[in-house]
């Protein structure tokens, strides 16, 4: 027995030594952290693929540094407490350089401790509620001030809506989002009983009550539209009760931030032609960057019917500014790429580029799209210039004063820039 | 990239594609050629003044056209009525819709819609759709169908074919909200006087909406000439938004409060809200007792719907539930696996609809009826084989047979995932389950309407099974005394296969029905099981009506908090009051009597 465990210790010690040994001439090892099975694969599949993708393509061009790409494809089920199990079997077991995964803000969570303790680099590729940042995460998804702020902007512009309907998903992205878009509307002028906020579980399939209090919200003479984080799943039966009660985009046009193409794939979109989408990406834009994304996308998975979508960009951004800030420093060492990445630029696929900024986040620009009845949407209105990542949101009172800084000399996800103090990275998780 | 035009003298109207002008047009010039029933409202000098900030299209795909419906409507219009001469700007003025933003294009539609030109109808219905594109050489504003590249392209005024044109060469001409609202009001009034008392209902309807004070003029006209009833009285109550929101005189004013606070529904209400604020001290009492009335009446409305809506609510659940009820109530067996059945049954509808589409088209709206038996059949095929390949080696063995079950659901549903993918399916809702039915003010939908109907339906179709079949006796039989049963010859491992194949089976039904109003998704049968599970434990294990009385009660609990609590808390408070019921209760609502055996 002790002859066994001796062994083992030793294959261990060996195995580790030799995973350091092989990092300097063997592969490069990609992680990616997706749920390929539980509630989440039907949005995390996709972007596993994707991922495969770009390793793909990347090995195709000569691989980074001269050496291949190697992914780790790890299903991390829709568990949140065994995606931290796996990110850290990702680092030790197989010595992974960097890590691309997760969609809920709750894996994201889960799973930050881990890539602290072990100095990891994750690309996130979903748009959040904001309010963090860290050090070894890079957040290539909108933040509230890239997705719902225009969007309700142009909601209140060129639709001239005066009443709001925030209807979520009951869970942490959607309830800070709405705590962010409520205090922005009051800010504006919106009266408190023009705002209601409506919250559901998770997989919420019967919409009838609901649908009807937006048609009675909706009647009162004022303007009304629904703002939606309600997620994936229960937007199927959302979309066909208000479809089915006949409310109408013209008269209460609905603006989802959470509904895609990916989304809208199991879902007639005759009934919902002109409800609303705010994102930074959407298939149909026409760029010969997105053009060749597709058909590349296409060729790989070898489906001319497969969509693609905002956090699918998110991550081909991600994974070439990584790939450009590895070569920048010449290392895949987490603390040189995490210097080397600040400021490194990419082309986005819509036509502009994206910029790494301090604070961990990206530029972006911000599309408002209509549903059209083939499941794309049609690009209405668009932010004229590139709108930079906020981490922390300007219309909370606790998060105004903070602003994030991963370059020195402030070096911090928090700092507070009235008493010119940093939070510390605990404060910052929450 | 945005397209920056050159300034030019108010009046005078570019057209796409360079700076030569061509259009002169004033409003003297409009109401010369303009129709003899149509008021022109718009003068040129409202159109678009430069085509400055609006964002250019990208892209965009070719749609299905309805020319089909255009050309018949266009024919009609064209053959009731004569307006020469108008075509000059007609044309000119669709060649003003590509041009500006949105607002600059919604005022280019109302001054279309004001030359009362017939063609202007099909135009603009073609404009809400999405489907006119401007071929960017000429300015020619075209249709397209077909499928590929190059398309076909017909003339969207004159509707002439052009030939072939390639998709690079047009540019979609963009439409959002707020611009097909312009067109709805637009073609309202340019239908208003339509032979076809629908068409007429549809533009009144339209009035209605955009309750604008400049319509009234021809709303007078329309209800002097109107002889359908229903039509005339969508009219009055759109002459009545109008009025009540121009500066009319008191005695109309007073007549429009009466007309709106008649039709008492939450638009009325609203309205009559809204014109509080702009009222004469004299009718503001009027309003007010209008708006109490209304108000009394929504009160009584809410009861109603909420019953409904807790119905249908509990028609789903007992769907759910009732397949659980026979293998879980009758057989003792925990089944994790239901809900899983439940969702290959709605798959089995994604096949055949599929199927369906694809070699027989036209039977498309009967889908449903032959995904019913096909769902019946794999389900039920699949119960059986679960029952002889595993359950019957774990009777009596509750927490054994909870654990199989669960690792068959996610077997399943791994599979599923990985033969159709993890992203939702598409299962279409036939033409009939489509859309709502107005019933004293509850707007009900038809496809939860027809899921009741089918609920109550399968639940009768189970009781005549379980009540006056043999298989329905042996079943009994075997519950109440399996020794006994076995002792008269009955062959009880048989009619275990059966009853789990018929519990499963009907889950297969559960999962057509709920394709209907669900996602067709792995996960979809998750979302039912611990509500299945609820209601056969609410209403009593091995009692069918007991499996009734709860679906619905539970539902219809569950609509009446969720306005006051919020459906998160609903649930919540709904899972406490069962677990306090259970405690009073332990075998449910209906407990059944007897000698109840354990296998």
């Amino acid at each position: 027995m002790r002859g066994i465990r001796q062994t083992l210790a030793a294959a261990v010690a060996g195995g580790l030594l030799m995973s350091a040994a092989a990092a300097q001439d063997g592969p490069i090892k990609v992680g990616v952290l997706h749920s390929l099975s539980g509630t989440m694969a039907i949005s995390e599949t996709t972007l596993k693929d994707v991922m495969l993708m770009l390793i793909e393509e990347q090995n195709k061009k000569g691989g980074l540094l001269g050496r291949q790409l190697e992914p780790v494809v790890i299903d991390i089920a829709s568990d949140w407490p065994l995606a931290a199990e796996k990110a850290r079997e990702m680092y030790e077991v197989n010595g992974v350089d960097a890590v691309f995964g997760c969609w809920t803000s709750v894996c994201r969570k889960s799973v930050l401790p881990v890539f602290e303790e072990l100095n990891g680099l994750l690309f996130y590729p979903v748009q959040y509620e904001g309010e963090e940042s860290q050090r070894n995460v890079f957040y290539t998804g909108a933040s509230p001030n890239q997705q719902a702020i225009p969007a309700v902007d142009y909601l209140m512009n060129d639709e001239g809506v005066e009443r709001w309907v925030l209807a979520g998903t009951d869970y942490v992205y959607p309830q800070t989002t709405n705590k962010i878009l409520e205090a922005y509307l009051k800010d504006k002028g919106v009266a408190a009983e023009d705002i209601m906020i409506n919250y559901t579980p998770f997989g919420h399939s019967d919409w009838q009550t609901i649908v009807s209090d937006i048609k009675a919200f909706g009647s009162s003479g004022k303007k009304t539209a629904v703002v939606s984080t309600i997620n994936g799943d229960a937007n199927v039966p959302f979309y066909r009760e208000l479809g089915n009660q006949g409310v109408a985009a013209e008269d209460i046009p609905v603006v989802a931030f959470s509904v895609g193409e990916e989304e809208l794939a199991g879902l007639d979109t005759a009934p919902l032609v002109g409800h609303l989408a705010a994102w930074n990406y959407f298939m149909s834009v026409d760029t010969p960057e997105n053009a060749e994304f597709i058909e590349t996308w296409h060729a790989f998975i070898g489906d001319e019917e497969r969509v693609t979508n905002d956090p699918m960009e998110a991550h081909y951004i991600g994974f070439n500014m990584w790939v450009a800030a590895v070569e920048k420093a010449g290392s895949t060492e987490a603390d040189a790429v995490i210097d080397a990445i600040v400021g490194v630029e990419v082309p986005n696929l819509t036509g502009g580029t994206a910029v790494m900024l301090p604070n961990h986040h990206v530029t972006k620009p911000v599309l408002i799209g209509e549903i059209q009845d083939d499941g794309q949407f049609d690009v209405v209105w668009e932010t004229e210039d590139l709108v930079p990542g906020d981490a922390w949101s300007d219309f909370l009172p606790e998060s105004a004063v903070l602003e994030a800084d991963w370059t020195d000399p402030v070096n911090c996800g928090n700092f507070n820039t009235e008493t010119e103090t940093c939070g510390g990275a605990q404060a910052a998780a929450n | 990239m945005p397209y920056v035009a050159p300034l030019w003298p108010a009046g005078h109207l570019p057209r796409k594609g360079g700076d030569q002008l061509v259009a002169h047009l004033d409003a003297r010039h409009l109401r010369q050629c303009h129709g003899n029933r149509l008021v022109a409202h718009v003068d040129a000098r409202d159109l678009p003044p430069r085509g400055g900030d609006g964002r250019q299209a990208r892209g965009g795909r070719a749609k299905e056209l309805r020319l089909q419906f255009l050309r018949w409507l266009f024919a009609i219009l064209l053959a009731l009525t004569t307006l020469p001469a108008s075509a000059q700007s007609l044309e000119n003025l669709a060649s003003l819709l590509p041009e500006g933003n949105f607002s600059d294009r919604a005022q280019t539609v109302a001054a279309i819609a004001a030359t009362g030109d017939p063609r202007a109808v099909p135009l603009l219905e073609a404009l809400a759709a999405g489907d006119l594109n401007v071929v960017e050489s000429t300015g020619q504003i075209v249709t397209l169908s077909g499928r590929g590249d190059p398309l076909e392209a017909t003339d969207a005024i004159t509707g002439d074919s052009i030939g072939e044109i390639a998709k690079a060469s047009v540019e979609r001409i963009r439409v959002n909200n707020s611009l097909r609202r312009a067109v709805r009001t637009a073609i309202g009034q340019l239908t208003l006087m339509s032979p076809d008392a629908n068409t007429r209902m549809t533009a009144a309807r339209a009035m209605f909406q955009a309750g604008d004070p400049v319509n009234v003029e021809l709303l007078d006209e329309a209800i002097a000439e109107e002889q359908n009833p229903a039509v005339l009285q969508v009219m009055r109550e759109a002459r009545a938004v109008a009025i009540l929101r121009a500066d009319a005189e008191p005695a109309d004013f007073a007549e429009a409060v009466d007309t709106i606070a008649a039709r008492g529904d939450r638009q009325a209400l609203g309205i009559l809200q809204a014109a509080l604020s702009s009222a004469d001290a004299d009718v503001t009492p009027t309003i007010e007792q209008g708006i109490a009335d209304i108000q009394s009446r929504l009160a009584l409305l809410d009861v109603g719907q909420n019953v409904w809506y807790g119905v249908s609510l509990g028609a789903v659940l007992l769907l759910a539930a009732i397949g659980l009820a026979i293998t879980f109530g009758v057989m003792g067996v925990i089944n994790m696996a239901h809900g899983e059945m439940v969702m290959l049954g709605a798959y089995t509808t994604f096949l055949v609809q599929n199927f369906i589409r694809a070699s027989f088209p036209d039977l498309f709206d009967w889908s449903l009826a032959f995904a019913l038996p096909a769902a019946f059949l794999v389900t039920g095929l699949i119960g059986v084989a679960i029952e002889r390949g595993v359950i019957r080696f774990l009777y009596g063995r509750p927490l054994e047979t909870l654990l199989a079950t669960w690792g068959l659901s996610l077997i399943i549903q791994q599979s599923v995932r990985t033969i159709f993918g993890a992203s939702n399916r598409e299962v279409g809702n036939p033409g009939w389950m489509s859309g709502s039915f107005d019933f004293y003010g509850i707007a009900i939908t038809w496809n939860r309407f027809f899921i009741v109907i089918f609920a109550l339906i399968v639940f009768a179709a189970l009781l005549l099974v379980l009540k006056r079949t043999a298989l329905g006796l042996q079943m009994r039989a075997v519950t109440q005394n399996r020794r006994m049963a076995s002792s008269m010859g009955i062959r009880t491992p048989w009619v275990d296969a059966m009853t789990f194949g018929l519990g499963s089976g009907i889950a297969g039904l559960a999962g057509v029905a709920l394709s209907q109003i669900d996602n067709v998704s792995p996960n979809l049968g998750q979302g039912y099981i611990i509500d299945s599970f609820m209601v056969v434990v609410f209403g009593g294990v091995g009692n069918l009506w007991g499996t009734l009385v709860g679906a619905l009660t539970l539902g219809v609990l569950n609509k009446f908090l969720e306005p006051y609590a919020g459906a998160v808390l609903a649930k919540i408070l709904l899972l406490v009051f069962i677990i306090l019921f259970i405690q009073k209760r332990p075998r449910g609502l209906f407990a059944q009597k007897g000698r109840a055996v354990e296998a």
